[in-house]
């Protein structure tokens, strides 16, 4: 590591010793596994540094807008509830609200949580039974896994903790919205969330990051997703960051026999994003599904990573994944699957398409099959391409100008993915949102609207 | 309203329409007629504005404006509207979203606001209604999946929304059964209209049972070369064309 590296490394392990003297002092001593984690997680990002480009991992990623940054960590939850209203989703929901990684308990709704579920944020968790929290933390995500879940289980104090008993069906939608402040100086957050669904309990979790407009803070998230057999989770995570955010996370998903996971990676906003997804089909009838949109503008970098071991026979995956790419904007989208040996009867399907929208903007797009299996279905492809312009022509040849037509075949494009949302509330945000990026010449959203309010009739 | 003067157009370097002139005046309805590969599909290609086609001579004029200055979506606001003889499948775009953006697109051409949302949707499912058509249509993508009559049905729905003053039709009887024709005609005669021109392109006189035209036009190789009433339609059904070709010949 040459000096800068390591003198980047070092200011993150400064604030973090900063961060634990504070904590000693305002709280006592940790318990004494969750300091050992966090020592083991400080040791590995010390060793690893920040992820450079010559990773494979990390080719198209340049993460030093990150590594360079001065963040500090927030110390409490204030938010202007006029703002939190504007920018919370219209769901009537459970919530768990997060201001710069901290808790913010008026802004969250957890009054009514039914028999069998178990809500709270992860402070809460620590401090009512730590040790039931230490068994599943980390065991999807260690520190191994990249120097970002090493950074994050060093700092972790902060995030959310979902547990459903045997059989629980969560009728209303399950909220963690993390609200991002432009303030005078950038912060960083490391929440980690840790869902476990026991047998055949069923969810709809919706993460949602959002923020004020000139917000530049650094989201280290971890996710650990536990289902076990025949529980049904549906994930929607909508990331509508500021374009100065940085945001990375490391999903985990470990799926037991006949338990179905569909996640939706909707991602418009945050100047650089990361997503990592990986998904464990450990039990037959397993499946999982990869839904993901990503809309990059200005010079927004948006990658995803995606993978799927196909642990077991008879498992299930679908992945869909479809970018729109603007000015110099650049995606990324590696989706890969492995199906290990003995994993006979498997399905696998995977698909990107991209649109670019500009000769400038940039797409890299890798899909991987490795498969150690005879009888087994897999089908891949990736494509990249510009508008039909046989469409363009026939939208203009009824009077519609060159840039609406063009609007409408990427909102088209976009759609896609939009048609497989069964909430409505998040289809229609998306589908409002993609249309606001678009040139304003004419009202598209309007037209969004138009087609709602007649579904409606 | 319509003047094509001495059109001459090439096609990849070979010249299609070699002289072609016609005049439309507002409320009659025109029917062009002729063998495959007498140029009538390009006659309304060019009109509409579509890419690939050079005019090497002549002009084409619309209520005195040169048409062939005008943009592709100028032509279609000042009420020029071809209906595809294959309309395009544009996956996503739902029906309503094409029919609300361009007839915004149209008042706003006209100095007129947004269509207040009420009125467009009453205007719309009576103009679905009138197709025969469900209302389903309108949130299903434009053409996708359609048979060869909802396309075509969809062509006329957009032509009863956005009211062209010159309505060409190209080829619209093609791949219809009797049923759908009907429901077709029936969509275009209610645009007849005094202030309204339609100009239908056809290879069979089939068509022109159920709408009859004031004037009947035969192209051959790129030049009309008979023009006469609805019942030169009816002498071409009987004879064919050989013997317009003939008499062109001599």
């Amino acid at each position: 590591m040459n000096e800068d590296v390591q003198s980047d490394v070092q200011r993150f392990l400064d604030r973090l010793d900063e961060r634990v003297a504070e904590r000693i002092a305002a709280q006592g001593v940790e318990p004494s596994w969750i300091a050992a984690r966090r020592q083991a997680g400080a040791a590995r990002f010390e060793a690893l540094g920040f992820p450079h480009r010559r990773i494979e991992e990390w080719k198209y990623t340049d993460v030093r807008s990150i590594a360079r940054g001065d963040f500090r960590l927030a110390t409490d939850a204030d938010f202007s509830p006029a703002t939190a209203a504007r920018l919370t989703l219209p769901v009537e929901a459970h919530r768990l609200t997060f201001v710069d990684g901290v808790f913010a308990p008026g802004l969250s709704q957890l009054d009514d949580l039914p028999g069998g579920v178990q809500l709270l944020p992860l402070s809460r968790a620590l401090d009512e039974n730590h040790e039931a929290v230490g068994g599943p933390l980390g065991r999807l995500t260690g520190v191994e896994f990249s120097p970002f879940a090493a950074l994050n289980t060093a700092f972790m104090e902060e995030g959310a903790v979902l547990r459903l008993a045997p059989g629980t069906v969560v009728e209303k939608p399950i909220i963690l919205q993390f609200l991002s402040r432009a303030g005078e100086a950038p912060v960083m957050s490391h929440p980690r969330i840790l869902l476990e669904m026991a047998g055949r309990s069923q969810a709809t979790v919706i993460e949602h990051h959002v923020g004020e407009e000139a917000a530049a803070n650094f989201t280290n998230l971890v996710e650990e997703i536990i289902l076990d057999r025949g529980a049904i989770l549906t994930h929607y995570k909508l990331q509508e960051a500021a374009l100065a955010d940085l945001h990375v996370a490391s999903i985990h998903i470990e799926q037991a026999r006949d338990s179905r996971y569909t996640s939706f990676n909707l991602n418009l906003g945050g100047g650089l994003v990361r997503n990592d997804l990986v998904a464990e089909l450990n039990g037959q009838g397993a499946e999982t599904n990869f839904n993901g949109l990503f809309y990059g503008q200005g010079r927004q970098h948006v990658d995803n990573h995606t993978l799927v071991n196909h642990n077991a026979p008879n498992t299930f995956s679908h992945e869909n994944y479809k970018g729109i790419l603007d000015d110099r904007a650049h995606g990324v989208f590696n989706g890969k699957v492995i199906v290990k040996r003995d994993s006979q009867k498997i399905e696998a399907e995977q698909s990107n398409a991209n649109l670019l929208l500009s000769d400038r903007a940039e797409i890299d797009t890798k899909p991987e099959l490795e498969i150690y299996a005879d009888d087994v279905k897999c089908a891949h492809g990736a494509t990249t391409g510009q508008l039909d312009e046989e469409a363009v022509f026939a939208l203009r040849t009824r009077g519609i100008d060159q840039q609406t037509a063009r609007g409408l075949l990427t909102l088209a494009f976009a759609g896609e993915v939009l048609e497989q949302v069964d909430l409505d509330a998040i289809a229609e945000r998306v589908e409002l949102a993609v249309a606001g990026k678009l040139p304003e010449r004419f009202n598209l959203a309007g037209l969004v609207e138009t087609a709602v309010a007649l579904n409606e009739e | 309203m319509l003047e094509v003067k001495d059109l001459h157009v090439t096609v990849e370097g070979s010249e299609i329409l070699k002289g072609l002139s016609l005049t439309i005046n507002a409320g009659e309805i025109h029917a062009i007629m002729g063998p495959n590969g007498a140029g009538k599909s390009t006659l309304s290609a060019v009109i509409a504005g579509k890419d690939g086609y050079e005019v090497t001579k002549g002009s084409i004029t619309f209520e005195g404006q040169d048409v062939l200055e005008m943009e592709v979506e100028e032509r279609a606001r000042a009420g020029l509207l071809l209906g595809f003889q294959y309309p395009v499948e544009i996956p996503g775009v739902k029906n309503i979203y094409l029919l609300k953006a361009a007839l915004n697109a149209q008042r706003e051409a006209q100095g007129l606001g947004e269509i207040p949302a009420p009125e467009f949707m009453k205007l719309i499912k009576e103009k679905v209604a009138s197709m025969k058509m469900d209302t389903s249509f309108l949130q299903r993508a434009v053409n996708e999946g359609f048979s060869g009559g909802e396309k075509k049905r969809n062509e006329i729905l957009q032509m009863l929304v956005l009211q062209p003053k010159l309505a060409m039709l190209d080829e619209i009887d093609s791949g219809l059964d009797i049923d759908a024709m009907k429901v077709v005609a029936d969509g275009v005669n209610s645009l007849r209209a005094e202030d309204r021109a339609i100009l239908l392109v056809t290879h069979y006189q089939r068509l022109l049972d159920y709408i009859v035209p004031d004037r009947v036009h035969v192209l051959v190789d790129g030049r009309i070369a008979k023009s006469g009433d609805a019942d030169l339609a009816r002498e071409l059904e009987s004879r064919g064309y050989d013997w317009v070709q003939e008499e062109t010949a001599a």
